[in-house]
């Protein structure tokens, strides 16, 4: 609360706050590529590399996909100016997530790379999921905005397969642990629900 | 064509350990006092090398002197380089300690491997709780230098330092009633974490297994060290399967059981997921998982702008010696 009315009143401090999560937000890019550098992801690095840009990518999606519940459960209005920061970033690291597989995995070599997006469903799924994100990013400008008028919160709509499909895409992923995926489904089946929930009593 | 390779004499068929034995302490008198301290070293496996701080593995005394007097059998082993020592003990599945590589090393570090001892029963003439050390103890250790490929499509090549499974069974005298070999890690909650795990889609115990002829292989092969050394626990200590044709998932470690039974074993990654694991899981570049390709293979450790993929080849490149086992059998339905 503090915090909120002295960024209110001091504009500069707004300003801080902007750049201190612009920073924070690249700062998982920044650990493996550090990582990487100093030889200290172990025997297998390339796929350290993709699964920690791919984990980034969903958070960053999810932390999206957050903003507007807890909007508006806190009456923390100020989350709203960096929802299209997270919505970028998250798109940012799932590019990084498919440039790091197909660089460090498969070497591009096309005929893996053409049996990867063909023969194996969950790397279909995602790639799927990160083609509905690619307009998005695109038109998250201030002008698609107002060129979109109401088709733009349509579209942005978008983000919610997308966010399914990754959590299809992690399912299918897994060997042995389904840890990871209850709590991403769980989060993911609150902040939808919610949404649905506005809905229905508006 | 498949020609069946006859199988290998090993050298303790043809001499016996008290002679060789024998001819050690004469070579040893021979040289005299300041030499034997040199012949010691220089009959031992080679250590692992490497640069900075990593852990060791010596083992028990007992095995310290068996892994002294071990020796490579070149014959078994590939000239392909073995994976640097770290990669080898920090990359590990093994998920009685965790399912992310790195788990095992980290979360294993405790876990209690001496003393050791191993139930061995049904179908044999003398069943019995065995300490390990009184199992090896007959045996001279040999060090394999094999290529291990996992069904996640990765391979590493490690040193092994064991004995050859068949010597053991030979020895509790199999009945004709035994045609499947079954194999059962350890299950203790409070010593493996994976095993507390509430969201983990397999059973505990682990349980492996090989059809007789399999498992009589020369091929077929009990480790209780790598590197010259002990296993590290994160590897599967102390005592673990080596089936280098098939894959890493039947290499089952930490073994306490071994049960010689009438019908195929119901192992745990067949019963977890029978469309993806099957029982026999040979190395198959012609039969796909259903979820990725089996085509290749990333060998590890592997650098990020060269990605080391190398075709996988049918039986991992052991056919020759392995192929004949498997002429009457449809390897796409028998995955």
């Amino acid at each position: 609360m503090v915090l909120t009315t002295a960024v209110r009143t001091m504009p500069w401090l707004r300003v801080l706050q902007w750049w201190l999560v612009f920073l924070a937000a690249l700062l998982p890019l920044v650990s493996i590529g550090y990582d990487a550098w100093i030889f200290n992801l172990g025997a297998d690095p390339a796929k350290e590399i993709v699964d920690h840009l791919g984990r980034w990518a969903l958070y960053f999606l999810w932390i999206t996909l957050a903003i507007t519940p807890l909007r508006r459960l806190l009456h923390w209005g100020w989350l709203q100016r960096y929802r299209r920061m997270m919505g970028l970033y998250c798109l940012f690291y799932a590019c990084l997530h498919l440039l790091a597989f197909a660089t460090f995995i498969v070497g591009w070599r096309w005929d893996l790379l053409l049996t990867a997006f063909t023969e194996r469903p969950y790397i279909f799924v995602g790639a799927s999921a990160l083609l509905l994100l690619i307009p998005l990013g695109i038109t998250s400008t201030r002008g698609w905005q107002r060129r979109l008028k109401k088709n733009w919160l349509r579209l942005h709509r978008l983000a919610y397969p997308a966010a399914l499909l990754v959590l299809v895409h992690v399912i299918w992923l897994i060997r042995s642990s389904y840890f990871d995926a209850v709590i991403y489904g769980v989060l993911l089946a609150w902040m939808l629900g919610y949404r649905l929930y506005l809905k229905r009593t508006s | 064509m498949l020609i069946k390779k006859p199988d290998d004499i090993r050298p303790s068929e043809i001499t016996p350990e008290s002679v060789y034995l024998n001819r050690r302490q004469f070579m040893r008198g021979l040289l005299g006092g300041a030499a034997l301290a040199a012949s010691g070293t220089a009959l031992a496996l080679p250590k692992p090398e490497f640069d900075g701080d990593l852990p060791v593995y010596p083992g028990p005394d007992w095995l310290q002197a068996q892994l002294r007097a071990g020796e490579r059998n070149t014959e078994l082993s590939t000239d392909e380089a073995p994976a640097p020592y770290q990669h080898a003990i920090r990359h590990n599945n093994f998920y009685e300690f965790g399912t992310r590589k790195t788990d095992p090393s980290r979360n294993a570090q405790q876990f209690v491997t001496d003393p050791w001892s191993v139930e061995i029963g049904g179908e044999v003439g003398k069943p019995g709780t065995y300490p390990l050390e009184d199992l090896l103890k007959p045996y001279r250790l040999e060090e394999r230098i094999v290529r291990l490929r996992c069904v996640e499509a990765w391979s590493m090549v490690i040193p092994f330092v064991g004995i050859p499974l068949a010597d053991l069974l030979k020895r509790v005298q199999p009945n004709s009633r035994a045609r499947y070999v079954e194999f059962t890690t350890l299950h203790d909650p409070q010593q493996m974490p994976g095993q507390r795990s509430v969201f983990s889609t397999l059973d505990w115990p682990y349980v492996e297994g090989l059809r007789i002829d399999e498992a009589m292989h020369p091929l077929s092969f009990l480790a209780v060290g790598m590197y010259g050394n002990a296993l590290p626990p994160q590897n599967g200590a102390p005592l673990r399967l080596v089936v280098p044709w098939k894959y890493g998932f039947k290499w089952v470690k930490s073994i306490v059981k071994i049960r010689l039974v009438e019908q195929m074993p119901n192992t745990t990654w067949n019963r977890a997921a029978p469309d993806e694991y099957g029982f026999y899981a040979n190395v198959n570049p012609a039969v796909d998982h259903p979820r990725w390709s089996q085509a290749t293979e990333r060998r590890l450790p592997s650098s990020l702008f060269q990605p080391n993929i190398i075709d996988t080849q049918p039986f991992n490149g052991y056919g020759e010696q392995v192929a004949h086992l498997y002429r009457d059998l449809d390897l796409t339905k028998w995955f």
